[in-house]
């Protein structure tokens, strides 16, 4: 048990502190490279739990794929500079209440979720199968997410698959006079089509048209 | 007490993989030039030892003593840390290999998605090699090699659900297992050469090292890397394709089955089938960086995403289809 205690602390203190640092380190990159640390001890948390898939998929997605795009856009659009000028700027005390407001509403919804939970085990639904130590973590998940849950399994698959061609609608626009490569073509050109043999007349020359 | 104890059979147990293992990478850098050479009708390392085989050691010497200079316009704490983190997660993932039976380091429930979460985090040694360079290289280098390695991870995944329908576990013993009848390259050979070429671009080799094109990026992340620090990203790269070249072995080869079970094959111990598994997909890398030229960009994203990922997809439902049809589906 005590080591139990000493690994859980060691990895929900590095947790809550590179949380902290996200916010507060001033370099963006920085910030992104703290989130990072933050969704791994957070996995670990998972897995010390029991709940071994969570953990694994919170590396594989948040870390290997969602964590790169941020980091991308971070080091594409220089927001490290915007960041250093927002903090030095006066008008960032205007954005103090509003972020407050929003901080207190995510404090009081945990408060509300984590007491009901304990005070009221029966209204939440999270007994039933997933805590049978006999099968698998991931089993038990397949289990009732393909089972009980079906509906929404699906439609919360149906929401991502909108917003993803969302996003592509949106972001996608044909520009006009781009060159572009088309493979058929590339692969499929004979010589008869790139290659000429002209008899060149003397004093006259070669008109090469494109 | 009882701790410590623990803590020394385990520390015994690492050791025992990890030297080995690194040992091996020295001697398939060897292996690598050599077969490179001889598809080239060159000699390669012959000088250096028998056969040359000491060449990597020679190497590896000659990084040691070097000067390892850090650009003062770096940020000098991620620049260090991204050779760190480049070897540490190249080793990390042979925890979880199966050489037997029972030869596992950690025989744990969720081993496949534990290699694939090491195998994506990879990429982050890259990018923080190449941003904390503060050159322009280095940064193109590691943007191209980023979103490489992103792409042809999906259809790693993919191809890996594939595997996993006919297993039903996602422990890699079980996987091995599954495999005693007939050895998944069988039926799912298609998915076996999609993932292959699909290691080739996780581990950056050629034909798709485009992040150190070294036409067009000078030698791309590793641009301002020098000495030891050199080394490392050099060594968890050839680490990281030994590990492709396992879990290839593993998904695909039947791990370390032997290929018949009849008397003078079971003799020889799993291990030593695991090995000539990877050292045959080794060798097939190999070949391929010697006789393929590279790819041009775009053509290897559309590659990732516009071939390999909706026929991986397709294969999926194909697969998922057969086995309910013919009542195959492992169910336990």
């Amino acid at each position: 048990m005590i080591a139990h205690a000493i690994f859980f602390y060691t990895f929900s203190i590095i947790a809550v502190v590179s949380a902290i640092m996200v916010t507060a380190s001033k370099n963006t990159v920085h910030s992104v490279f703290f989130l990072i640390l933050d969704f791994i001890s957070i996995s670990c948390l998972f897995i010390m739990i029991g709940a071994e898939f969570l953990g694994m998929i919170m590396l594989i997605v948040y870390v290997g794929a969602v964590a790169v795009l941020f980091l991308f856009v971070v080091m594409m659009l220089n927001v490290a500079q915007q960041k250093n000028q927002w903090f030095a700027a006066k008008d960032s005390s205007k954005h103090i209440p509003v972020g407050l407001l929003i901080s207190t509403l995510i404090f009081v919804e945990i408060i509300i979720v984590i007491g009901g939970w304990k005070y009221k085990p029966e209204i939440f639904d999270i007994n039933n199968s997933i805590t049978q130590t006999s099968i698998s973590n991931t089993h038990s998940l397949g289990r009732i997410l393909y089972t009980d849950y079906i509906h929404i399994f699906q439609i919360s698959g149906m929401i991502l698959l909108v917003a993803m061609i969302g996003a592509i609608v949106l972001t996608f626009r044909q520009r006009s006079g781009v060159k572009r490569q088309s493979y058929i073509k590339q692969i499929s050109r004979e010589r008869a089509e790139g290659v000429e043999v002209i008899e060149v007349g003397t004093n006259k020359g070669v008109r090469i048209d494109d | 007490m009882e701790y410590i104890s623990i803590v020394f059979e385990e520390v015994y147990k690492i050791l025992f993989l990890l030297v080995p293992v690194l040992v091996s990478v020295a001697m398939i850098v060897w292996l690598d030039r050599r077969i490179w050479a001889f598809v080239q009708k060159r000699q390669g390392p012959n000088v250096v030892g028998p056969f040359g085989l000491l060449q990597s050691l020679a190497d590896a010497l000659k990084y040691i003593f070097k000067e390892m200079i850090i650009p003062s316009s770096s940020n000098k704490l991620i620049f260090i840390l991204a050779p760190i983190v480049t070897m540490t997660l190249a080793l990390i993932a042979w925890a979880v290999i199966p050489f037997g039976a029972t030869q596992v380091l950690a025989d744990i429930n969720v081993g496949i998605l534990y290699l694939f979460a090491v195998s994506s985090l990879g990429v982050y040694g890259i990018i923080m090699g190449g941003w904390a360079s503060n050159s322009k290289y280095p940064f193109l280098g590691a943007i191209r090699s980023a979103a490489q390695m992103v792409s042809y991870e999906v259809s790693i995944g993919v191809i890996i659900i594939n595997v996993l329908l006919c297993v039903g576990s996602l422990n890699l013993n079980d996987i091995v297992t599954a495999q005693q009848s007939m050895w998944f390259v069988i039926p799912l050979f298609p998915m076996f050469v999609i993932f292959f070429i699909s290691a080739l671009a996780e581990t950056n080799r050629p034909p798709f090292d485009l992040p150190e094109a070294e036409a067009e990026l000078v030698a791309g992340y590793q641009t301002e890397y020098s000495g030891m620090m050199y080394a490392m990203f050099w060594l968890g790269e050839y680490a990281n394709i030994l590990l492709m070249c396992a879990m290839g072995a593993i998904l695909f080869l039947g791990g370390w089955l032997s290929p018949l079970e009849v008397f003078p094959f079971t003799l020889i111990p799993g291990a030593i089938w695991l090995i000539l598994k990877i050292l045959l997909l080794f060798f097939l890398f190999a070949l391929v960086k010697a006789i393929v030229p590279r790819y041009r960009y775009d053509q290897l994203m559309r590659l990732g995403w516009k071939v390999f990922l909706p026929f991986s997809l397709i294969w999926v439902v194909l697969t998922a289809s057969y086995l309910f049809y013919f009542n195959l589906l492992p169910v336990n």
